[in-house]
């Protein structure tokens, strides 16, 4: 399915948060609550060094784009790419405003260390299907920077990654369309989300409000 | 649950209201009388014809401190709301169901059993902490009838019949209200509730309070991205916040007439601290009026363990709270608005 609609077009970051809580990323994306906590601020704080739209750097066979917007009318997806870097290469595509052909490899910036969950790999894979979409090309290697590091680690975004978006999108998309926020599994997860005095992760798990009111006026 | 902020009450008329930097900046003829950091403030009330700077009101509408002027007599005048928050959704939702009368009715109806409850453990109370001040049979048999009526409240899908079994409890309690008067009868009666304007001391302060309690609903309706313009049980009346008067029900017992009983049997305010107006309209004196802000303050500083959430919380977060589980019930997380029922 193409989503022609560019409005209709989901936050590509949102894939972080949906797959690190599906309700999280409704109470954002669809209720359009936010609250910001030390993480989030942080966040923006190391997005600032990448957020330079304006900055083209050449260096020899590589060209350094920051900021730069992507988005995929395919997946129904839209969202900015920190760096994306350009490396001369004849396997490569021409692209606008330079000679000879390059092959695009996505880099994203994350506060933190690399995790064991492919969270942050796939909003990298989502990241480089768009390039794909919008440069006709194939992305197949990426980088995310960690700042807890300081490095950049090489990831492959094989096939398997990109159906794996695929289908995470086509929910995302389906809760989307309905405006359905759902219920969810709570954990201990819930104490490092900074919505959860939105959400109310305990609610999951309570008495119905029937047996509450019920109880109550029958005491 | 959120951390309970301060509400900053401006009780002098003539202080206008500027921003600097992160702050609030008091200011009388041009002289500085004091600044205080916003980020600490969940809203601000001013009394009286006061002022404030356009990039105060900026300020405000965009970290969501709520921004309220009222007359001196605590009459409405005006808010500041800001662009409302982005939930579109749950808003539609909210004036969807207000369309439809027997939804309406199934979420208005929890709101008058909380109240109806809440008044009758008010009375249950009030016959155990003061077996040997007050008529315990004749509390009793009240009790017993808002216990019949919450049950028919229950069953109950429409609005107007809602209204009525509302104003039956009404009048049983009301009925016992003067008789929880137990120090300074001479100055301090209730037979009637009147307002505007109040006609004696203890309805000037419960209008005052309700006053205040509204504000405090309707800010955290707002802030949970509810219109509290758009009512269930009362119906829309332009600048009425007919949903702040709905949530409202529910608190008025607990929340403003317990407390005026507290201020008036615990003897922190006196016959002095009223004027009668030429016409009969009884107004709190600007001490008094203080001194009530104080205390009211202090009180919502006071933590209790919320019915439904079972969880530790302060008195002044009680409206946010049901304000939330509104939002969650309408958004079909929960199966029906669980009303705050306090004992």
């Amino acid at each position: 399915m193409a989503y022609s609609d560019d409005d209709d077009a989901l936050m590509l970051s949102g894939i972080q948060h949906f797959h690190f809580c599906k309700r999280q990323w409704a109470l954002i994306h669809i209720e359009q609550q936010w609250a910001e906590d030390f993480r989030t601020i942080e966040g923006q704080h190391l997005h600032r060094n990448a957020d330079q739209p304006f900055t083209r750097e050449k260096r020899g066979d590589k060209l350094v784009v920051r900021a730069m917007p992507v988005k995929s009318r395919q997946l129904g997806i839209t969202g900015i790419c920190d760096v994306v870097e350009f490396i001369r290469d004849n396997s490569g595509v021409e692209i606008n405003g330079a000679e000879g052909k390059y092959v695009a490899y996505p880099v994203e910036y994350k506060r933190g260390k690399p995790k064991l969950e492919d969270i942050d790999v796939l909003q990298l894979t989502a990241q480089a299907m768009c390039l794909e979409e919008m440069l006709l090309c194939d992305v197949r290697t990426g980088y995310i920077f960690y700042n807890e590091i300081k490095h950049r680690i090489e990831v492959p975004l094989t096939d398997e990654l990109k159906l794996k978006v695929g289908s995470i999108l086509e929910e995302m998309q389906d809760y989307y369309r309905r405006g359905y926020t759902p219920k969810v599994r709570t954990g201990a997860f819930c104490e490092s989300c900074s919505l959860q005095h939105i959400c109310l992760p305990k609610l999951m798990n309570k008495q119905t409000v029937k047996s509450y009111v019920e109880g109550k006026i029958r005491e | 649950m959120k951390k309970l902020q301060n509400t900053l009450y401006i009780t002098q008329p003539d202080v206008y209201l500027s921003l600097d930097g992160d702050n609030v900046v008091l200011l009388k003829e041009q002289e500085k009388l004091g600044r205080v950091p916003l980020h600490n403030l969940e809203s601000i009330v001013a009394f009286g014809y006061t002022g404030a700077s356009p990039a105060l009101m900026g300020y405000c509408a965009d970290n969501n401190v709520s921004l309220l002027f009222l007359t001196m007599n605590g009459r409405f005048l005006a808010r500041v709301t800001g662009e409302s928050r982005g939930n579109v959704i749950l808003r539609k939702k909210q004036y969807a169901l207000s369309e439809d009368e027997t939804k309406s009715a199934r979420i208005a109806r929890n709101f008058i059993i909380g109240k109806i409850y809440n008044h009758k453990w008010i009375l249950e109370r009030t016959t155990r902490d003061y077996p040997l001040r007050v008529n315990v049979e004749q509390f009793k048999e009240a009790s017993q009838q808002l216990s019949a009526l919450i049950l028919e409240v229950r069953n109950c899908e429409q609005l107007d019949r809602l209204r009525g079994f509302e104003g039956q409890a009404a009048i049983t309690y009301n009925k016992l209200f003067d008789s929880m008067i137990l120090q300074q009868k001479e100055d301090f009666q209730f037979h009637l509730r009147s307002r505007r304007p109040p006609l004696d001391n203890v309805n000037a302060m419960l209008s005052f309070s309700y006053t205040l309690l509204a504000h405090d609903t309707a800010s955290a309706l707002e802030a949970v991205g509810l219109d509290s313009y758009v009512g269930f049980l009362h119906r829309d009346r332009p600048g009425r916040v007919s949903l702040a008067l709905d949530l409202m029900e529910e608190l008025r017992g607990v929340m403003a007439d317990k407390f005026v009983l507290t201020q008036i049997n615990k003897k922190l305010v006196s016959k002095e601290d009223f004027v009668k107006k030429e016409n009969g309209a009884v107004i709190m004196t600007d001490e008094a009026r203080k001194r009530f802000l104080t205390a009211w303050q202090n009180r919502k500083q006071e933590k209790i363990t919320h019915p439904y959430l079972g969880e530790k919380i302060s008195w002044g977060l009680v409206p946010h709270a049901q304000a939330l589980l509104l939002a969650r019930h309408l958004r079909n997380d929960l199966d029906e608005y669980p009303p705050f029922l306090w004992k």
